[in-house]
């Protein structure tokens, strides 16, 4: 918890933060603020720090320097904001923040219904997880996730058992029930049909009128349903911002990415 | 694909229960361990000696000796089999648990030993040690010592655990350092100074609990503990995979940072399991030891740990029941080996791992599976696999 104080309605806020790699500058001064229940795209090159971006996000890689504050609902009367430069996976995680791999990952052994039990939020020790049973009221979440994500059918069987964009699904049900503030999506759309994209892109503006979903994305007709406010990575830090048009017709966007 | 659907129906139930249905063949082969135990311990006790249906205590003791390395098969499957831990040094654990039980013994033996000193065990009278050690109080204990059969492995393993999960130590590097701790404290033992008896390690044991340790029906009461034990350790394990603590360990072995993206301390799930598994091994090493009357720094030997993991490879990780069953078949291989042909023996466990590998990634028990699918009528077998590829 640290004190400054960041506006009211941001919940996520990142300030000069630089990581690199061997000299290798991935993210290079990268600022930007994430507001409460905002849908945001960010697209960019290979290489422009976007993955590094959700690494540092997430906890998993150190910023060089730079603050990344996290205004979590239960911090936001205090005042403070989180300081998620100092957090674990696991802590990040339970703060609220979830995030989805490019490639699906959901666990291959267990069945649908078992992976969607370990996601529902709570119960995260393995002192819980051995003597705490699931509550009637967790069994009912994941009874309506799994109608939302459309695998009831599919409910006793393994992970591994699934389609690809089933995995996707299952995938984005296990991240409604860790019930998030902020959703961080690495390329959904991959993968998917025409029809299921336009599904997804649908999930995503419903998810974001409670909390606020980040998509990294290269499909622009996919950004384009999503209808809202992209962002330009660049070489570490942020080239351009606003709607889709408005970044389509910039020059330096089309040069280095829309261009080739 | 034979068994893409699995049962969640039994949800909800107590574990006992769920243990009877769930788990046909852990029930049966928890059944079998018993009835044969009882039926060797009585053939045994109440067969004459000289009628056909004796069993020697030769035979007794044997089965006892088979049940605690199925104990600790057990154990390094919870680890490896559920939650990847590939732990090349289990054996550790084991001696350990061995060594408590057998500083107990020589406690027991006390003016009996080869110079009839009350105060010391030969081997430190043999050393001029004027007086007890500290880390040898309190072993006159039966309490104390059956203690620190529990917690000397658990603490080293939460020792260790806590210092290579926080760390993130995986794979292949964990097992070198798993092989690395193993190996030095087999050096640790082989030290005279050390005071646990050096090269000799501890035997010349007399009795346990005031009973002789050569008496028929102290072998066969080791024997029933053993079983009792192995049983114990089983249902405690199966309790602990099948709750949702068990389905954390299955995520982190398939997927060790999704599972942390999901809000789950790993180290900690890998931690409690490790603790556990080190504890079951401790128990199997002390009743073990009075069952061949000697512990000594072998135990800590690499080689030992390997095979260990041969068994449970062998008999098919991931099941618990499997790893048992590999414990016992490997090691009545070895002994019909040893007596048979003993050079031949290394070759054919060598063998047995490569055939293993190869042809039985599931393990023997997993064999069962692998014909049902080689030889399931092509129909059915076909509209399985549409419901897969329909998935």
């Amino acid at each position: 918890m640290v004190d400054k104080h960041i506006p009211d309605n941001t919940l996520l806020y990142l300030d000069n933060v630089t990581v690199s790699f061997d000299g290798f500058k991935a993210l290079n001064n990268l600022s930007f603020l994430i507001n409460q229940c905002e849908l945001r795209a960010i697209i960019g090159p290979n290489g422009a720090g976007k993955s590094t971006m959700m690494d540092v996000i997430t906890g998993k890689t150190r910023p060089d320097t730079g603050e990344v504050l996290f205004n979590q609902g239960s911090t936001r009367l205090s005042g403070g904001s989180i300081d998620l430069t100092r957090q674990d996976e696991a802590e990040v995680a339970n703060l609220g923040i979830g995030r989805k791999f490019q490639k699906p990952s959901v666990i291959e052994s267990l069945t649908v219904w078992e992976n969607l039990e370990l996601a529902l939020k709570g119960r995260r020790s393995p002192f819980e997880s051995i003597f705490k049973a699931l509550s009637k009221e967790g069994f009912k979440k994941i009874e309506k996730t799994l109608s939302r994500i459309r695998l009831q059918d599919r409910r006793d069987f393994a992970g591994a058992s699934l389609s690809h964009g089933q995995k996707q699904w299952l995938e984005i049900g296990m991240l409604l029930l860790q019930d998030p503030e902020l959703l961080l999506i690495d390329e959904p759309a991959a993968g998917m049909t025409d029809e299921e994209t336009f599904r997804t892109a649908d999930l995503l503006r419903e998810l974001s009128e409670e909390r606020s979903v980040v998509v990294v994305e290269h499909d622009m007709a996919f950004i384009k349903a999503l209808d809202c406010k992209v962002m330009v990575l660049h070489e570490g830090s942020v080239l351009a911002e606003g709607s889709l048009d408005h970044v389509q017709q910039n020059q330096k966007v089309i040069d280095v990415y829309l261009g080739r | 694909m034979s068994s893409v659907k699995l049962s969640s129906t039994t949800r909800g139930k107590g574990p006992l229960s769920r243990f009877l249905l769930d788990d046909p063949a852990g029930k049966w082969l928890l059944i079998a361990v018993f009835a044969i135990s009882i039926i060797v311990s009585g053939l045994n006790l109440l067969a004459p000696e000289g009628s056909a249906l004796h069993v020697s205590s030769y035979t007794v003791t044997l089965l006892g000796k088979y049940l605690c390395l199925g104990l600790l098969a057990l154990a390094l499957d919870l680890v490896w089999g559920y939650c990847g831990i590939l732990s090349l040094g289990h054996g550790a654990f084991f001696a350990l648990g061995g060594y408590a039980m057998g500083m107990y013994l020589m406690r027991q033996i006390g003016d009996r030993g080869a110079y009839g000193n009350p105060e010391l065990p030969d081997f430190m009278v043999f050393l001029s040690w004027q007086e007890l050690p500290w880390y040898w109080q309190g072993f006159d204990s039966f309490l104390f010592a059956m203690l620190m059969v529990a917690l000397v492995p658990g603490i080293l393993a939460f020792l260790f655990g806590w210092l290579a999960f926080r760390s993130r130590v995986t794979g292949v590097y964990l097992s070198i350092i798993t092989q690395a701790l193993t190996y030095a404290l087999m050096l640790l033992f082989f030290q005279n100074d050390f005071g646990f008896g050096g090269n000799n390690g501890l035997t010349d044991f007399k009795d346990i609990l005031g009973f002789s340790l050569k008496s028929d029906t102290t072998r066969v009461a080791l024997l029933m503990c053993s079983a009792l034990a192995l049983g114990l350790g089983y249902m405690i394990c199966r309790w602990l995979v099948d709750s949702r603590y068990g389905r954390v360990l299955i995520a982190v072995r398939d997927a060790e940072s999704r599972t942390r993206f999901m809000g789950y301390r790993v180290e900690h799930f890998k931690l409690v399991a490790f603790v556990v598994s080190a504890v079951l091994a401790g128990i199997a090493g002390a009743l073990y030891v009075p069952q061949v009357g000697i512990i000594n720094p072998g135990e800590f030997s690499p080689i030992n740990s390997i095979e260990l993991v041969i068994w449970v490879a062998v008999g098919g990780r991931g099941t618990l029941y499997g790893a048992i069953i590999g414990a016992l078949l490997v090691n009545y291989a070895k002994t019909w080996f040893t007596g048979a042909m003993p050079d031949a023996w290394l070759f054919a466990l060598g063998a047995l791992f490569v055939v293993t590998t190869l042809w039985l990634p599931k393990g023997v028990v997993g064999l069962y599976g692998q014909v049902r699918e080689k030889f399931l009528k092509p129909s059915a077998r076909t509209q399985e696999q549409e419901v897969v590829d329909h998935g």
